[in-house]
């Protein structure tokens, strides 16, 4: 039985991203609680080069599977790869970062060996030589603690809720580049486009500061008001689902049980009400704001801070006041 | 065109979650239950695939407790042809033993197209989708937001985190459904009549003994009481004031 934790070091575009380096910061602890290496994964087409920085977020060694056809991220092909460099290793511990990709993999990697699953796990701890983690479930209704009964025991990690250390300069990781066999049927499915997002938008999950719209923004043009507050804060704009299916905004803007899962140190809720939908997604806030013409709103439980009036003359007013006091 | 759209059973997402008794599962105690939504998603598809061109057969799997079948008389009254309940009362808590009891199922069916939800709304695992393709081994897309079929493909599209994907797959081929899929009809009360008599096969789901256990479930820690700030915007220097100096947030 092995004692190493094996981390999906997450790239894009040839670039670790931060979930990465999250993810090796939590693998290290989890190693050395088990007495093993926190041993990195970095699969993608030009990823050796950066590899070895890795050691500075805590990873011990880096496997590196570098190949051109591997380029664009598919399930299909770096479920396959992924999967072969866990089954080589026997890690105690499967970790990534509970993401598109992340999520994906773990799925794979977990029919792939045999081994239990728990997604975006936002606490874990070591327990009779193992790992038991916690997890929201029914979209942050409840709880549940989770005990594996057989390794590898694949995990994936909530973004942002694990914090990484500062990178020590000082440390670097040994390098392994393997060569796998890829064969056709790890390409049945092929990207063939990939249309980038607007440039300077933000990404709700990415986001630390939301200014979110509900269906008080009476119309698509009603936005500009939060566009004006986001724009300033650098935040991004997230929306109801009532705005959303109203095409008011994209989908991918939708905070909710059936939206994204968001939890920045910033919401401000802006003629949303509040309802047990859009709470789930955005209630794990650090600190939430809401404006709303209804003192009985719903949202306004849920705030730490409210005010009671029309969004149209609170906005500007708080985008003016913001502008005031911090420039 | 054959099409199986997997469906699970899951509280309406309007219940106020209550644990039960042994402090591991739900109180199931005056919860209404409905087809995971993400899962309905992926029903329209497949009937609207199934429109468009004018052949095909609809077939629904669902593992869960008895009253599984009802969420799939809905499916039924939407548009799909027949199914297959896998029955489990022990109510298994463990995705990927639920994964291998669906693959075992559908290793006996012929399809072209496999359909999920990107998630079932109760565990959030966000997982068996890709699981069951795995296991079956055939490739799988993951959050779907349009589906086109033609000679033996399937053209889709996706979020991503670089922006939308465009991605080509073989057929037979899993798809998770997103929400921007489509939008799900409400079945007409003539269509909830034919549902009854729809066939519906019912078996034993084959579950191994689950690798992990849930030994608690908790509620979230409460958020303090918030404090209503003031009335319009002569309250917002106050606010600002809180959000900086107090939240810290700014
Ligand atoms: C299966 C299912 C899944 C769902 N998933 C989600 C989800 O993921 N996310 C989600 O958000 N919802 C979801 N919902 C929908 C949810 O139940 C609510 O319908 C929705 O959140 C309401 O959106 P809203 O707050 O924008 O609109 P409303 O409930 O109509 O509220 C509008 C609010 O704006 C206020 N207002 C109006 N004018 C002004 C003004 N000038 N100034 C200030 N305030 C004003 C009103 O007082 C009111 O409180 C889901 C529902 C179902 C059934
Ligand atoms: N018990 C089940 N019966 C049928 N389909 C299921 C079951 N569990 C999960 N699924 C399918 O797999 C998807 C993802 O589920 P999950 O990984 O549990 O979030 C769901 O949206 C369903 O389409």
């Amino acid at each position: 039985m092995g004692n190493n934790v094996l981390i999906f070091a997450e790239q894009m575009g040839g670039k670790f991203r931060s979930v990465a380096y999250e993810a090796i910061c939590q693998g290290k602890k989890m190693a050395q609680g088990l007495g093993g290496k926190a041993i990195a994964v970095a699969i993608g087409g030009g990823v050796e080069a950066v590899a070895k920085d890795l050691g500075q977020y805590g990873a011990d060694k880096v496997i590196v599977v570098d190949n051109a056809k591997l380029k664009d991220f598919t399930v299909d092909a770096y479920g396959k790869a992924f999967s072969e460099v866990v089954s080589k290793n026997d890690p105690a511990v499967v970790l990534l970062a509970a993401t598109f990709q992340g999520k994906d993999l773990g799925g794979y990697a977990s029919a792939a060996l045999g081994a239990p699953l728990s997604s975006d796990c936002t606490e874990w701890a070591s327990q009779d030589g193992g790992i038991q983690v916690k997890r929201p479930i029914y979209a942050g209704k409840a709880y549940v603690t989770v005990k594996f009964n057989s390794q590898p025991a694949v995990i994936s990690l909530r973004p942002k809720v694990f914090l990484p250390d500062a990178p020590d300069a000082s440390k670097s990781a040994e390098v392994e580049k393997i060569d796998l066999a890829l064969s056709d049927d790890d390409f049945r499915s092929v990207v063939k486009e990939i249309i980038t997002k607007t440039a300077g938008k933000i990404d709700v999950t990415e986001a630390d500061i939301i200014v979110s719209g509900g269906r008080g923004l009476k119309g698509p043009e009603g936005f500009v008001v939060l566009e004006e507050l986001a724009g300033l804060l650098g935040a991004a704009v997230g929306a109801s689902r009532t705005v959303v299916d109203e095409g008011w905004r994209s989908h991918s803007d939708q905070i909710g049980q059936t939206g994204k899962v968001v939890s920045p140190k910033l919401y401000i809720a802006c003629g949303i009400s509040g309802a047990i939908q859009h709470l789930a997604g955005m209630r794990t806030s650090k600190c939430i704001v809401a404006i709303n013409k209804d003192p009985e709103a719903p949202i306004f439980s849920t705030a730490d801070y409210g005010i009671v009036g029309d969004l149209f003359k609170v906005v500007p007013a708080l985008t003016a006041e913001i502008k005031k006091t911090i420039g | 065109m054959n099409i199986v759209v997997c469906v699970k059973r899951v509280p309406d997402t309007e219940t106020k979650i209550k644990i039960g008794g042994e402090g591991t599962k739900i109180d199931p105690a005056g919860v209404e239950f409905i087809i995971s939504p993400f899962d309905e998603f992926a029903v329209e598809e497949a009937i609207r695939i199934k429109e468009k061109l004018g052949k095909g057969e609809i077939t629904i799997l669902s593992l869960g407790p008895a009253d599984a079948q009802t969420i799939m008389r809905k499916a039924y009254a939407m548009g799909a042809d027949k199914g297959t309940h896998l029955n489990d009362a022990t109510e298994c808590q463990d995705t990927l033993a639920e994964a291998q009891a669906l693959a075992a199922a559908l290793k006996g069916m012929q399809f072209d197209l496999l359909l999920f939800g990107k998630q079932a709304v109760d565990y959030d695992n966000g997982a068996v989708g890709v699981q069951v393709a795995r296991l079956l081994n055939i490739p799988v897309v993951s959050r779907i937001i349009k589906l086109d079929v033609a000679d033996g493909k399937a053209t889709v599209e996706r979020e991503s985190d670089m922006g939308k994907e465009v991605v080509e797959v073989k057929l037979p081929a899993a798809f998770t459904a997103e929400k921007g899929l489509n939008e799900p009809r409400y079945p007409k009360l003539m269509d909830i009549m034919k549902a009854k008599k729809k066939p519906l096969e019912e078996k034993p789901a084959q579950l191994e003994a689950p690798k992990l256990t849930i030994v608690k479930m908790d509620y979230p820690p409460a958020r303090p009481p918030g404090k209503i700030v003031g009335q319009g915007e002569e309250s917002v220097p106050a606010l600002v004031n809180l959000l900086k100096n107090e939240a810290k947030a700014l």
